[in-house]
């Protein structure tokens, strides 16, 4: 058989007259954690709600482990999927809440109680079975849902914004055991969310969507280095995104934005060309500008220079002495930081 | 301090306006006397016992029973998956809905009793239990869909999502996880309109016909024949009833936060 948990094929997904998706073709390998990655309203959320079965696509085919279940109803599809808001049954305490699934299948007691208890284990919530819904902590309740999940044993686990509702340090805590249970278990994740950074900490895989369409699909590394289009770039971090707007001698180029022009002593055939702030050179360089602001972020300061072709961001080691606000500094946009990028797809 | 003792004025005046006559009825019960009046000639319990020797009494009281729980019951039947349809699902005109099913309290009971006498009873031949039945349904209905709409529109939806994801179909999903989280809802809907009906007058005023009185219009009848103090101490009785219904039902469901 082949190694494919969740193929979709085609796939257009639509709200009466209005198509979210409009056709869409992903394979997700079996054991890979692949997140959706977008802004809100690209289609992420309507294509996990397509997989679990919670709509019923317009046309196109969801392959899961091999077997064609476009039209096989939610309920016996054998997918699970984490709530963003956890979704747990106010009305059972944590040990039901797992059971609940085992009990619809009238799993025998002693393996419900065995597998309830193996999956509470699981999330460290072993201590915490007899409690409500309402008594746990947001992280608890994440975790509570995710066992519920994780004893239907589903051919595909998929996650909600899994981490946007826990603040700053539950958040670390969760990616780590995320990706720790997805090691020990190989199950194979989906998980959706808006975050850049979230997607590029704990996903294998990464697909970006736009406007129902995906806009590039790599690692973590491939996106986070090389991404291919000016979207994909301003999503990952390239906060400096210029339009090439001629090539002026043999060795030169004109970059422009939407307040003015640089001219740079090199050549580049892609249409826009892209740098992340630790990638521009302050201090030297054959431009200058302005300092418009600087913050200091612990290990780097970064600053906002007002230049002829807009402003620019700029991140700086933090052991170099700072520039004030309001001082014209010299900097270089490097050739060896460039990404190039098209327009769009 | 004069603000003070102005304001305690006004709640003391007006408790007694709203509790005084209470206390008339249960001291005009204990009268010793043979006569309806304040203050009551003598204490005696004799009137508050006479109530339960009343034949015409026991049978308004069983009819006005039946159509209490049995009219809430149906009410529910009907009003549960309403609420239900009206909250989940985007209908066209919800909220007209929701205005059309809230009529028989915004109608005058004069009115929904004369008309379904004249639509009803007289036209169509229903008999007078039947169309008593069917009124007071219909009168609790509104009470219904609201007290299990509110409590509805706390519950999330995404739950049912996650009963189906988990094995469920829609209707188990409904049974196993919406019925029992808006469960105190329900109660708390059926002893309002328990007591709505149990108290109704004037569409059953309407209804009433010969031998079939609910427990309000039979003690308006005996009034106009007998003039003792029965009904003042059945009043009190009822009174007290209703008041420890809505107060156990305040103690176990917290029944304020559905009204």
């Amino acid at each position: 058989m082949s190694d494919t948990a969740v193929s979709l094929q085609n796939l257009t997904l639509a709200y009466g007259e209005t198509v979210a998706v409009p056709s869409l073709n992903l394979d997700i390998h079996k054991g890979e954690l692949v997140a959706l990655l977008g802004p809100s309203g690209c289609g992420k959320t309507t294509t996990m709600r397509a997989i679990a079965g919670l709509m019923t696509p317009r046309s196109g085919t969801i392959m899961i482990d091999g077997v064609d279940v476009t039209k096989v109803s939610a309920n016996k599809r054998g997918v699970g999927l984490v709530f963003q808001s956890y979704a747990l049954f106010p009305h059972l305490s944590g040990f039901e809440n797992v059971a609940f699934g085992l009990r619809l299948k009238r799993t025998p007691a002693a393996v419900i109680t065995q597998k309830v208890e193996a999956g509470l284990e699981l999330v460290g919530l072993s201590h915490l079975a007899e409690r409500m819904p309402a008594e746990l902590s947001g992280g608890q309740q994440q975790r509570l849902s995710l066992a519920r999940s994780l004893v239907m044993e589903p051919k595909v686990l998929l996650l909600d914004e899994p981490l946007s509702n826990l603040d700053a340090r539950l958040r670390l805590e969760m990616r780590t055991e995320l990706q720790t249970l997805q090691r020990q278990t190989g199950i194979t994740m989906v998980f959706v969310t808006h975050d850049q950074a979230e997607a590029l900490a704990l996903a294998d895989r990464i697909v970006l969507m736009k406007d129902g369409v995906i806009e590039q699909t790599g690692t973590p590394e491939d996106l986070y280095n090389r991404p291919n289009t000016v979207f994909a770039a301003d999503f990952v971090g390239f906060e400096n995104i210029f339009k090439v707007s001629g090539n002026t001698a043999s060795n030169s180029m004109v970059i422009a934005s939407d307040t003015g022009e640089l001219n740079l002593n090199y050549r580049s055939d892609a249409s826009h060309l892209a740098w992340r702030p630790e990638g521009v050179i302050i201090g030297s360089g054959p431009h200058a500008g302005v300092v418009a602001g600087v913050a200091f972020a612990g290990n780097k300061r970064e600053y906002v220079i007002t230049t002829d072709a807009g402003k620019i961001r700029a991140d700086v080691d933090a052991s170099e002495s700072a520039v004030q606000i309001g001082e014209t500094v010299s900097f270089e946009l490097p050739e060896s930081s460039a990404r190039p990028l098209r327009e769009a797809l | 301090m004069g603000k003070t003792w102005a304001s305690r004025l006004i709640i003391f005046t007006t408790l007694l306006f709203l509790i005084g006559p209470f206390f008339i009825i249960i001291f005009a019960g204990l009268s010793a006397g043979s006569s309806l009046s304040f203050p009551p000639q003598g204490l005696s319990l004799k009137w508050y016992l006479a109530v339960f020797e009343v034949e015409s009494f026991r049978q308004s009281f069983t009819l006005s029973m039946f159509l209490a729980v049995c009219g809430t019951l149906c009410a529910l039947i009907i009003g549960v998956p309403a609420a239900y349809a009206i909250c989940r699902y985007k209908i066209p005109g919800a909220e007209t809905i929701k205005l059309i099913v809230a009529a028989p309290i915004i109608v005058p009971g004069i009115i929904v009793g004369l008309a379904l006498l004249r639509y009803l009873v007289v036209p169509l031949n229903f008999t007078v239990t039947l169309a008593l039945f069917l009124a007071h349904t219909a009168l609790v209905l509104p009470y219904a869909v609201r007290v299990v709409s509110a409590s509805l529109e706390n519950l999330r939806t995404d739950i049912e999502e996650a009963a189906v994801l988990l094995g469920c179909t829609r209707l188990q999903a409904f049974s196993k996880v919406v019925l029992p989280n808006i469960r105190s809802g329900i109660l708390a809907a059926f002893i309002l309109g328990f007591v709505t009906s149990f108290n109704q007058v004037p569409v059953s005023l309407f209804l009433s016909g010969p031998g079939v009185r609910t427990l309000p219009i039979d003690m308006l009848d005996y009034m106009e024949i007998t003039y003792d103090p029965s009904v003042a101490a059945l009043s009190a009785l009822l009174a007290f009833l209703s008041m420890g219904i809505v107060f156990i039902a305040e103690k176990t469901l917290g029944f304020s936060r559905y009204v």
